[in-house]
């Protein structure tokens, strides 16, 4: 079968799952206790009944249930997120709003976590047993281990408050007036401390996967043919070992990507980062429906996408595996 | 006192100091920028439209009302210049400033104020509407003058011109629109020190200065930048960089308050929350369970120690409370039956009651680590006097519900009281008020005939001595009622740089706004 039809097929599965995924938030999110008109007058500080039934009124949550549904999903669609209740505006524009701050930051982790990651991974397994695994390994260990929220205080405190070199939140100097290169510059400033913290978790990640993965094709009996050929021990790591071993950290980096949209909580929470993550915890603290299930359909879609493009790159890694 | 405690005396002494010397000399100095933490996010700035909180902080510098009120909660001049009331508190009549301009340049005169409160706040804003329900009609008598005539006295009827509770908004915008979806709301027009400039959501909100505000040579400072960082931890970094130069009440968890105050050139201030008056207490379920039984309820209030907790979690700020009136609300009657810390006195009334260790349901509120712990504190307190008591973890969301149940035992929270009885204290305790849905009425079921009488009568007496004596009464017998378990009076400590002249004027401190603040740089 052509690359073509398969790739065809797999959207038009994927357009049912997200179907599914959007009815199944729908329900999801509307059996947490409470609603939006509650958390609203809630912070009013006030509530009385026409009050509440304004707001109820306002955002159809006065509608029967299934009525809600049909309305919702007329709109996913054709692409209508709705409206935030909250934040008074329309997901869509919210969501387009936070996604450059979001995949700025994601995906500079996202590239610093792949590349250093399968990089020490690589290292740690050719020179296995000696210091440099363990240092890696150990190394890896420990941020793997610690709580990111954890690391991205310490670093604050570490680089921004005692040293001075980097600012602590936020991703420009607000009133500061840059333009141009200085603004890049700016913006890069306030991206180092966030994109180092949330890269530092999945470079442990991938550098341990590189590693298991590389001690175990280096087992196989090709490898040991090839060693026994006398071809070079640095060619037999790229050629033949890297390469086989890399199939799970493919596995491993579509995920990641999948989820880049969804933003990173913990990280831009503690630095301030205007992305999508944080958008999405405030929504869910205040019962936002239409912004959380609009975050939520929009990751849900990136993440059926890159797993599609996942098994695509497989084909062109490993030329044994087949689109079928 | 411990070193946090010194440490936070001293900076205190600073603001008083830094205040003091500011009153005696010094000239104010013309421009700069202040930047200030603002947490959560604002949904809106149109302060008609949206009552809470952080909405207040930022718009307080764009709207105004007609009056402000000093820390004494005596009335001050803002969009009014004078005001009189007929003899028998009937009749209110305001004169306004002749030079107020809408920050579109228009205007802004009586058929404003009477626009709304009889249009606007009466669709838009709930707490304002209770207090509308006295008003028998609002008219402009000139362009400058306007005047609201009651159907019977009332007694704060004075204490609601506060910039939160009535917004003066621009009618040549809103009339014959719908409130809610006009585009004007992205940009909000009102009459105060500053204008709005830009929101950048999920970063900033940047405010500008009026040059054409009402006040000659106010206000100071150039621009005002509200930062919208949503970590506790890094709010409190944010300060300590120099980032950021005032926390408002709040803004940090208590136990960083201590740390911060011992930086250099850092003031404290508890001030500015006199008109709010926040009084934090348990609801106590009096419908069912060992609660419904009073001596069970007293056992409550003698088991804690509620000064340890203000000393230990709160920084020794703020006042244990003796009933439902807070100290600084008006009428307050301090000869009640007290409640000071006896766990024995509290393990005898539970026999007595025949407590049988029944689990006792707590449900902390989740503002955050400083509620998580004061719960933890009181639940060691009752766990000491016999109570079998269990917490329950719960979101805004969860804690709104359960409550709105009535699906609870004990739960934490605190209210404001806005200054008299009859606006923020007997909503909780009038049996009419007992409502399912709502986080703000009589939660605990409290019933009692006398007290729903006397509340009654306090709203419209006249004249205040009529007043003190009906509250007083009041106050008695819910205190030895206990029918909820009062915990403490609020101050939310404002933390701020001592050159930041002139930041608390008025009894809402930093949700008035900046315009009288200035920089000694």
């Amino acid at each position: 079968m052509g690359r073509l039809s398969y790739i065809t097929r797999r959207l038009v599965k994927g357009l049912f799952v997200l179907l599914a995924i959007v009815i199944l938030n729908f329900f999801l999110i509307r059996a947490a206790p409470g609603d939006p008109a509650q958390v609203m007058a809630g912070e009013a500080g006030a509530s009385d009944e026409m009050f509440i039934e304004q707001l109820q009124e306002r955002f159809g949550l006065n509608r029967p249930l299934h009525e809600q549904l049909f309305i919702y999903v007329k709109g996913i669609v054709t692409l209508d997120m709705g409206w935030s209740y909250r934040q008074d505006q329309s997901v869509a524009s919210l969501i387009g709003q936070r996604l450059p701050a979001t995949l700025l930051l994601t995906g500079t982790a996202f590239c610093i976590s792949l590349m250093f990651g399968v990089l020490m991974g690589a290292l740690a397994a050719a020179r296995v047993g000696k210091w440099t695994d363990s240092l890696i390994t150990t190394v890896a260990l420990i941020f793997y281990a610690t709580p990111l929220f954890w690391i991205a205080l310490m670093a604050i405190l570490l680089f921004s408050v005692y040293l001075g070199w980097l600012p602590g939140f936020g991703m420009v100097s607000v009133g500061a007036g840059y333009t141009g290169l200085a603004y890049i510059g700016d913006i890069l400033a306030h991206l180092v401390l966030p994109a180092l913290t949330l890269g530092l978790f999945y470079t442990a990640v991938y550098a341990r996967m590189t590693r298991a993965s590389m001690l175990e094709v280096m087992e196989m009996d090709y490898v040991k043919t090839a060693k026994a050929k006398g071809v070079a021990p640095g060619r037999i790591t790229r050629v033949h070992v890297l390469r086989n071993a890399l199939l799970p950290v493919i596995t491993l980096a579509g995920i990641q990507a999948g989820q880049m949209i969804g933003g990173a909580v913990l990280t831009e929470t503690v630095f301030a980062w205007p992305g999508i993550g944080r958008l999405m915890f405030d929504a869910l603290l205040q019962r936002d429906y239409n912004l959380l299930l609009g975050i939520f359909f929009v990751s849900s879609a990136m993440v059926v996408l890159f797993n599609l493009i996942t098994d695509l790159v497989y084909t062109f890694v490993d030329p044994r595996i087949e689109v079928s | 006192m411990t070193k946090g405690q010194r440490a936070i005396a001293l900076a205190m002494a600073a603001a008083v100091t830094a205040a003091a010397g500011s009153a005696l000399a010094e000239e104010p100095k013309r421009g700069g920028t202040a930047n200030v933490v603002i947490q959560p996010e604002p949904p809106g700035l149109i302060m008609g439209l949206w009552q809470n909180a952080p909405t207040q902080m930022v718009a307080g510098n764009i709207y105004e009302s007609l009056l402000k009120y000093d820390q004494e909660l005596n009335p001050l001049p803002s969009l009014a210049t004078e005001w009189e009331v007929n003899d028998d508190g009937t009749v209110y009549t305001f004169h306004l400033k002749d030079n107020v301009l809408w920050h579109d340049g228009e205007p802004m005169t009586a058929d404003d104020v009477v626009f709304s409160v009889t249009d606007f706040l009466a669709e838009t804003h709930p707490r304002l509407r209770v207090s509308l329900e006295h008003v028998e009609n609002v008219e402009a008598l000139d362009d400058h003058t306007v005047q609201f005539t009651l159907k019977q006295p009332f007694g704060p009827f004075m204490g609601i011109f506060e910039v939160g509770s009535m917004p003066i908004t621009p009618k040549h915008i809103y009339e014959g629109t719908n409130f809610q979806d006009n585009p004007a709301n992205n940009h909000p027009i009102g009459t105060g020190p500053f204008k709005f400039a830009e929101w950048e959501r999920g970063s900033h909100i940047h405010l500008v200065r009026n040059e054409d505000y009402h006040v000659e040579g106010l206000p100071y400072l150039d621009e005002v930048y509200w930062h919208v960082i949503p970590d506790g931890a890094s709010r409190a970094v944010a300060y300590e960089n120099g980032d950021v130069d005032v926390l408002p009440g709040g803004s940090v968890e208590n136990f960083d308050v201590a740390r911060l105050s011992e930086l250099p050139n850092t003031c404290i201030t508890g001030g500015g929350w006199e008109y709010f008056s926040p009084m934090a207490w348990m609801w106590l379920n009096n419908r069912e369970g060992p609660l419904a039984d009073k001596r069970v309820r007293q056992a409550v209030l003698y088991s804690i120690d509620r000064e340890f907790a203000r000393d230990a979690i709160w920084n020794g700020l703020g006042e244990v409370p003796t009933g439902p009136v807070s100290s600084k609300v008006r009428f307050y009657e301090p000869d009640v039956p007290r409640y000071d810390y006896d766990p024995d006195k509290a393990r005898e009334l539970l026999e007595e009651a025949g407590y049988d260790g029944e689990e006792i349901r707590m449900l902390p509120l989740p503002y955050g680590e400083t509620w998580q712990r004061w719960a933890e504190a009181v639940r060691q307190n009752m766990q000491e006097a016999g109570f079998n008591v269990s917490m329950e973890a719960t979101d805004v969301g969860g804690w709104n519900q359960r409550l709105g149940d009535w699906d609870y035992d004990m739960a934490f929270t605190y209210l404001y009281q806005y200054g008299d009885p009859a606006l923020g204290v007997t909503r909780n305790y009038i049996s009419s008020n007992i409502a399912k849905g709502s986080q703000w009425n009589n939660v605990q079921g409290y019933e009692d005939e006398r007290v729903d009488e006397l509340a009654d009568e306090g709203a419209v007496a006249f004249p205040d001595e009529k007043r003190q004596e009906i509250y007083s009464e009041m106050q008695k017998i819910i205190v030895e009622d206990a029918p909820i378990a009062w915990l403490l009076e609020i101050e939310f400590p404002t933390i701020y740089r001592c050159d930041m002249k002139d930041l608390i004027q008025t009894a809402i401190g930093v949700n008035d706004g900046f315009g009288d603040a200035w920089l000694d740089r």
